[in-house]
Formats: C-alpha cells, sequence, structure tokens
C-alpha cells in the first residue's frame, strides 16, 4: 500500500495539479463568457443578441469532446495553433459558459418586473436598476445550478488528456501502462476525482449560504 | 479557400455510417439508464436506512467522477476477470451506468412529487407492494419526468464521443482516422459538430413540446 503510494502518488499528484489548473482556468472563462452572454440575450440590441444566442446554441449543442477535437485539430488550418492546456482551457471555458448564459438569463428573468419597475419609479438609470437590484436578487438562484455545472466542468477535464494534455486521467493512464496495476491505480483515480467534487461542491454550498444570509437574519 | 466541398462530400457515406453507430449507442445506453435508474431510485428510497445510504453514495460516486475514468475502468478492469466484450458493448455499459444515476434522480423526483395520500389510500385498499408501485406511483410520477429524461437522452448523445477513447467507430473516431489519412480534420471534425448540432436542435425543440404536454398546471 505505502509502496503502491509512494510510487503512483507523486505523477498523480502532477496529474492533478493540472487537472486544477484546467478547472479553475476554464471556470474563470466560462464564469464571463456566462455573464456576458446571458446579459447579452437578454439584450433589446439585435447586434448584442443575435451573436449571444449563436454562441449559446453552438456550444451547447455541439458536444465538448467534439469542440475540443475541432479546436486542438481544425483550428490550425485556420492559422491558429493553440497549445494543449490553453485549447483546453478556452474549450471548457466556451462549452460551460454557453450552458452558465442559460442559467444567467433564466435567474434574471426570474426577478419579478416589480423590481425593475420599482427602479424605474425611482428615476434609477437602467444599468443601475440591472447591476444595483435585479443581479443582486438574482445571484443567490444562480448559485445551485452554478454548482453543477462546475462539476460538469471539473468532470470534462479528463476529456483534455486525449488532447495529450498530461493531467489526471493522462497520469493515470502512463502509470497503468507502466505497471499494469489497473484496478488500485484507477479506484485511487476515481477517489481523487470524488473528493474534488465534493471539495467544490462544499465551496458552492458555503458561497450560497454566503449570498443568502441576510435572508436568514431577517427571518 | 481552406474549406473543400468536394472533400466534404466524398466522406460524407462514411461519416453517415459513423453515425449510425452513434446513434445506436446513445439508443441502446440510454435504455439501459432509464431501466437501472429506475432500481436506483427505489434502492435510494428503501426503507432500510444503510441500502439507502449506501445506493445515495454510489449514485453521488459515479455522478461526480468523469465518465471516461469509467469507461476505462471497465475497459481494461472486465477483461482481468474474464469478461471480454466487445469495446462498443464496454461504451454502451458505461454510458447507460453513468446516466442511469443522473435518471435515478430524476425519477426520485418524480415519485417524491407524489402526494402522500396515494401512499396511503394504496393501504387502506390493502394493495400489496409491488402493485403499489407499479400500479398507482409510477404510472402517476413516471410521465411528467419525461421531459427531464429526454434533456438527459440529449446531453448522453452529446457524450457518446468519449467511446472513440476505446477504439469506438462512432463519429468522431471516424473524423479523426479520415483526418489522419488524408491530414485535413477540418471538414471530417467539421460535419461531427454540425450533425450533432442539428440532431441536438431538433431534439431539444422535442423536449421543450413535451415540456409543454406535462406542464404542471397552476
Amino acid at each position: 500500500m505505502i509502496e503502491f503510494l509512494r510510487m503512483h502518488g507523486p505523477p498523480l499528484i502532477e496529474g492533478l495539479r493540472v487537472t486544477l489548473q484546467l478547472t479553475i482556468g476554464g471556470a474563470a472563462f466560462a464564469l464571463v463568457l456566462a455573464l456576458v452572454a446571458g446579459l447579452g440575450r437578454r439584450s433589446r440590441r439585435p447586434w448584442l443578441r443575435w451573436p449571444a444566442t449563436t454562441y449559446v446554441e453552438l456550444f451547447r449543442g455541439t458536444s465538448a469532446m467534439v469542440q475540443l477535437f475541432w479546436f486542438y485539430f481544425a483550428l490550425p488550418f485556420f492559422g491558429v495553433s493553440l497549445p494543449a492546456l490553453v485549447t483546453g482551457i478556452v474549450v471548457l471555458g466556451l462549452n460551460s459558459g454557453a450552458y452558465g448564459a442559460e442559467v444567467v438569463r433564466s435567474a434574471i428573468d426570474n426577478v419579478p418586473r416589480g423590481q425593475w419597475e420599482a427602479g424605474r419609479a425611482l428615476n434609477l438609470g437602467e444599468r443601475r436598476i440591472l447591476f444595483r437590484i435585479v443581479l443582486p436578487q438574482a445571484l443567490p438562484m444562480m448559485l445551485p445550478p452554478a454548482g453543477n455545472l462546475l462539476i460538469e466542468l471539473m468532470k470534462n477535464t479528463a476529456l483534455v488528456s486525449l488532447i495529450t494534455l498530461s493531467e489526471l486521467t493522462f497520469a493515470a493512464q502512463v502509470q497503468r501502462a507502466a505497471t499494469l496495476q489497473t484496478v488500485p491505480l484507477f479506484a485511487l483515480t476515481l477517489l481523487i476525482y470524488f473528493l474534488l467534487a465534493q471539495a467544490l461542491l462544499t465551496g458552492m454550498r458555503r458561497l450560497e449560504r454566503n449570498a443568502t444570509r441576510h435572508r436568514e437574519k431577517r427571518a | 479557400m481552406i474549406w473543400s466541398w468536394e472533400y466534404a462530400f466524398s466522406i460524407l457515406p462514411e461519416m453517415l455510417r459513423a453515425f449510425v453507430v452513434t446513434l445506436q449507442a446513445t439508443v441502446a445506453g440510454f435504455a439501459l439508464a432509464v431501466v437501472l435508474g429506475l432500481a436506483w431510485a427505489t434502492l435510494r428510497m428503501a426503507p432500510v436506512r444503510a441500502v439507502a445510504r449506501t445506493a445515495y453514495w454510489i449514485v453521488e460516486f459515479v455522478r461526480s467522477t468523469p465518465l471516461l475514468i469509467q469507461l476505462y475502468f471497465l475497459y481494461y478492469v472486465l477483461p482481468e476477470y474474464g469478461v471480454s466484450l466487445s469495446p462498443f458493448t464496454i461504451g454502451i455499459l458505461a454510458l447507460g451506468l453513468h446516466y442511469a444515476c443522473y435518471t435515478a434522480e430524476v425519477y426520485r423526483a418524480g415519485i417524491e412529487a407524489i402526494p402522500a395520500g396515494q401512499w396511503e389510500a394504496a393501504r387502506a385498499l390493502n394493495l400489496s407492494a409491488s402493485s403499489t408501485w407499479l400500479r398507482i406511483i409510477l404510472p402517476q410520477a413516471v410521465p411528467p419526468t419525461l421531459p427531464m429524461l429526454g434533456n438527459y437522452l440529449i446531453a448522453m448523445f452529446k457524450e457518446t464521443p468519449l467511446l472513440a477513447a476505446i477504439t469506438v467507430m462512432e463519429m468522431l473516431q471516424t473524423a479523426k482516422l479520415i483526418g489522419a489519412e488524408s491530414f485535413r480534420y477540418l471538414e471530417p471534425l467539421t460535419i461531427t459538430g454540425a450533425v450533432f448540432l442539428v440532431v441536438s436542435l431538433i431534439a431539444s425543440y422535442a423536449v421543450r413540446r413535451l415540456e409543454i404536454r406535462y406542464a404542471i398546471p397552476r
């Protein structure tokens, strides 16, 4: 057992480091895209609404793995070659961002219309109403589905192993090929992913509690 | 011009054959997920706490770990125990086992939405456990879950390219091989993406129709 961990532990931890980079980088990129595209889809201006809608439908409608391969193998034909890590972060971000945009949009849609009307009655500008009144109320609604998307993104980082990036899944494959200890090795890898998911869920739950704490105080 | 229509048309028949494999994997995997999910859902609601807790953690575990590693696990481990299945069968098995843990949650939500009075009425009429489930609870619980199940069917369809990792000749694997033979990846990969897009858009429309049909009246 100790021998097993001493032998396979360090390469797996090295892989986990890359998995974390992919998860964090992809999530950060997805967050920005989700907000921009989610707001864009609700815009009255067609030149904002159409690109946002096209982006969301395109990346929700095609498979994450196809997107990954397209960016890695087909994009170079347009003269753009990105390294595997960058491709991974960009594709994971684009993919989750499209799903996230729908979360942002539906949360904003679910803020009662009276909030907009009250803001207008107080003579606040549209942008001010959106950022100071509507978004702060929409945020707690976004967090639970955002947590699910974060887990999906983390799971999708395993796909990046298929474009030769040595993240956790790739490291497990390399170790397996070296020693053929398939069962303990893959069981350990699955356990690492599971613990990572639990850590992410705990973090998201804490955020949720933080975002709704004013409600508890009032109750 | 980077894109060649002539080349795109020449590879189309091969891509369509691969699309059939993708569809077969989706349908078979989902059939497994629909049946197995119901088993998980009933186990999770088992009266014995230990059974319910165990089922909960197994479902959680499978849901929060990558399908790709699960796929590898089955692909490399099953032969060690003397079970030799084709990569295609293993792919269907992995898809079905993975998505069963999602459909289980869908069923559970549907079952929990059934008013307690239905259970009590079944007990009052002295119905057995099996007829309570099969004739009273499930016929009411399952139809409203159809839109959610439809969403997972689409999600699973979009995950079938993972089977390329264990050499199943579905669309992505075929696109990759065509690309490697001719050094032209753009056309096969773009066709693959386009097929996924078209099928998902049509399927999403169908799911929206289901949602309207089974909308909870307010």
